[in-house]
């Protein structure tokens, strides 16, 4: 298949089910929302090592909020309820109990885990609940006020690790071919990009030559390493970039995926696009297979 | 369908236990069985026959008409449906009410709402002392829920009080929150002396006119994020435009520091 003379590998990316949350940080002024939000989600690409997987979903309208003030709705992923319990009350902890101005709501339904159940015993005593709506708000004392935090938020079964490869001439027409695909995905609800600007250019296997490494780097897709391993890079591929998906559901990674194949294709061989790859394990791990070539059918 | 209603004739000579009259207690039951129903009146029973002329077939909506104070304990421990009171109800109205939804149109006696766990409660007129309270001896008043008065209520609102909601209108009496536990009292009007005597927990939202106890220590002017959600919710129940919008910043006192000082008073900093 070949789309704006962009060849589109006859391959699938594979994913894996996740839980995933979303949260709802407002604050006086949108800046510290997101403030709080960049923060929470900071050293959150993969579950490798970072414990969870999260990115900001998108602003949010002070009409869109709970409490009428301008808000980022973030999304955290993980491997397990556990793991992500843990990691919603570290970061929301960390991130945005300590951030001037905000508060935090559940953003979405599901089974409940701790968001201020547990933050609250920061207010040493002095912490308030209220039961507004059938929901439990914990007002926390802190120096600027108060730290308003709904109790729980819901917690999903979600989609993790969707992705795919821009195989370019060049690091320069690699990336803004990204780019572009980051743009058109972040319009998409219920999925984010974790990496960097929502692109890797780690791509990794599973295992390596070290022991106790789970992972390593994608030697068949480096370019520098064509003649050095079994390549899967033609002569005029210069750079590939990869981008990973996660979504609260398996149609929010397909429309994510999706958008983000069709901006690539949309800038074509003229600009340097070569090649649209993906990353599997051969599909025995995954439950979540996205064939690149039905996405852009 | 059409609400299940009982008209009162004439109002009895001394106060009935009308708690039979609720929804979940008459559901399935015939015109005829609902008539045979014996209701206390002093020391001899009577049928709901000769009290109340009975109509309609919906049983989720009772509607009692010509009610008057006689009616004591109409809607108590309710857990389903609407119960409409035209007139007055008397003492204990929606007691331990658990679901459902109880408009009077007229005045309510003591004991309004005391001890209910959940549902709405709304009274048209006035509402004698202690509503949403604890029954004497019991530790705790109301557990949750929804009560709006439109009128003036009593003394010893919210007494031990430890969840939900209590709206008023116009003035309370005195000791309003009297060992009030938890939840959220709002007055619109002048309150009576000693409001949140012995508060523990919970807050007192005061709007009108107001002497605070010595016990209650100025915390400042604070703009409060939990007052716009609540203030969402009241208007999303409609209804309450009269109580809104609430103030965007409060003076908080907290107290009562003769039992711990958890608690607030906010009044209204714009006064």
């Amino acid at each position: 298949m070949i789309v704006n003379g962009v060849a589109i590998d006859d391959t699938f990316a594979e994913a894996f089910g996740m839980r995933a949350t979303r949260i709802i940080i407002t604050a006086l002024e949108s800046k510290w929302a997101l403030h709080a939000a960049n923060t929470a989600t900071g050293f959150a690409t993969s579950v490798i090592a970072c414990g969870c997987e999260a990115g900001i979903e998108r602003e949010l309208t002070p009409e869109e909020t709970p409490d009428g003030r301008p808000g980022v709705a973030i999304l955290l992923f993980a491997v397990s309820s556990k793991e992500l319990a843990k990691q919603v009350e570290r970061r929301v902890g960390q991130c945005v109990l300590t951030a001037p101005t905000t508060a935090c709501f559940a953003g979405m339904e599901g089974e409940p885990i701790a968001l201020g159940r547990n933050l609250r015993f920061f207010g040493d005593g002095f912490q308030n609940s209220k039961m507004i709506g059938g929901r439990r708000y914990w007002r926390v004392p802190v120096m600027d006020g108060e730290f308003l935090c709904e109790e729980t938020t819901g917690m999903v079964k979600a989609v993790g690790g969707g992705n795919f490869f821009v195989l370019a001439r060049s690091q320069r027409e690699a990336l803004a071919a990204v780019e572009a695909a980051i743009a058109a995905m972040r319009r998409v609800r219920g999925a984010i990009m974790p990496f960097p600007g929502g692109i890797v250019r780690s791509g990794s296997k599973v295992g390596s030559k070290y022991k106790g490494l789970v992972a390593s780097t994608n030697d068949a897709f480096c370019p520098t390493l064509r003649g050095a391993t079994r390549s899967e890079l033609t002569p005029e591929v210069g750079t590939v970039l990869e981008i990973v998906i996660d979504g609260v559901t398996d149609s929010d990674v397909r429309e994510a995926m999706r958008s983000g194949l069709r901006a690539v294709c949309d800038l074509g061989m003229s600009r340097g696009i070569l090649r649209i790859s993906a990353g599997n394990y051969g599909g025995k791990l995954g439950q979540y297979h996205y064939k690149l070539r039905e996405l852009l059918a | 369908m059409t609400a299940l209603t009982l008209r009162l004739r004439e109002s009895p000579p001394v106060s009935i236990d009308a708690s039979t009259l609720s929804p979940p207690r008459l559901a399935g039951l015939t015109r005829a069985r609902i008539e045979a129903l014996e209701l206390e009146l002093g020391n001899r029973s009577v049928r709901v026959g000769e009290l109340f002329d009975v109509s309609g077939d919906d049983w989720d909506n009772v509607v009692v008409e010509n009610a008057t104070e006689r009616l004591m304990h109409l809607g108590a421990g309710m857990e389903t449906g609407t119960l409409e009171v035209h007139g007055d109800a008397g003492a204990y109205l929606g007691s331990g009410m658990r679901a459902g939804r109880i408009s009077v149109s007229g005045n309510a006696g003591i004991f309004a709402g005391c001890e209910m766990e959940s549902g709405t409660i709304e009274i048209g007129g006035n509402v004698g002392d202690w509503l949403g309270a604890a029954l004497p001896g019991n530790k705790q008043g109301m557990r949750g829920g929804f009560i709006h008065v439109r009128g003036h209520a009593g003394d010893r609102v919210a007494d031990r009080m430890r969840r939900g909601v209590v709206l008023i209108e116009r003035n309370a009496g005195a000791y309003l929150g009297s060992c009030m536990l938890a939840g959220t009292v709002i007055v619109k009007g002048g309150i009576g002396p000693q409001p949140g005597f012995g508060l523990k927990r919970g807050t007192l939202l005061l709007l009108g006119e107001s002497r605070l106890p010595e016990t209650f220590n100025d915390c400042g002017r604070h703009e409060l994020l939990f007052l716009t959600l609540l203030e969402r919710e009241l208007r999303a129940r409609g209804g309450l435009e009269a109580l809104l919008p609430l103030p965007r910043c409060v003076r908080r006192y907290c107290g009562d520091l003769a039992t711990g000082g958890k608690g607030e008073i906010l009044l209204d900093a714009a006064r």
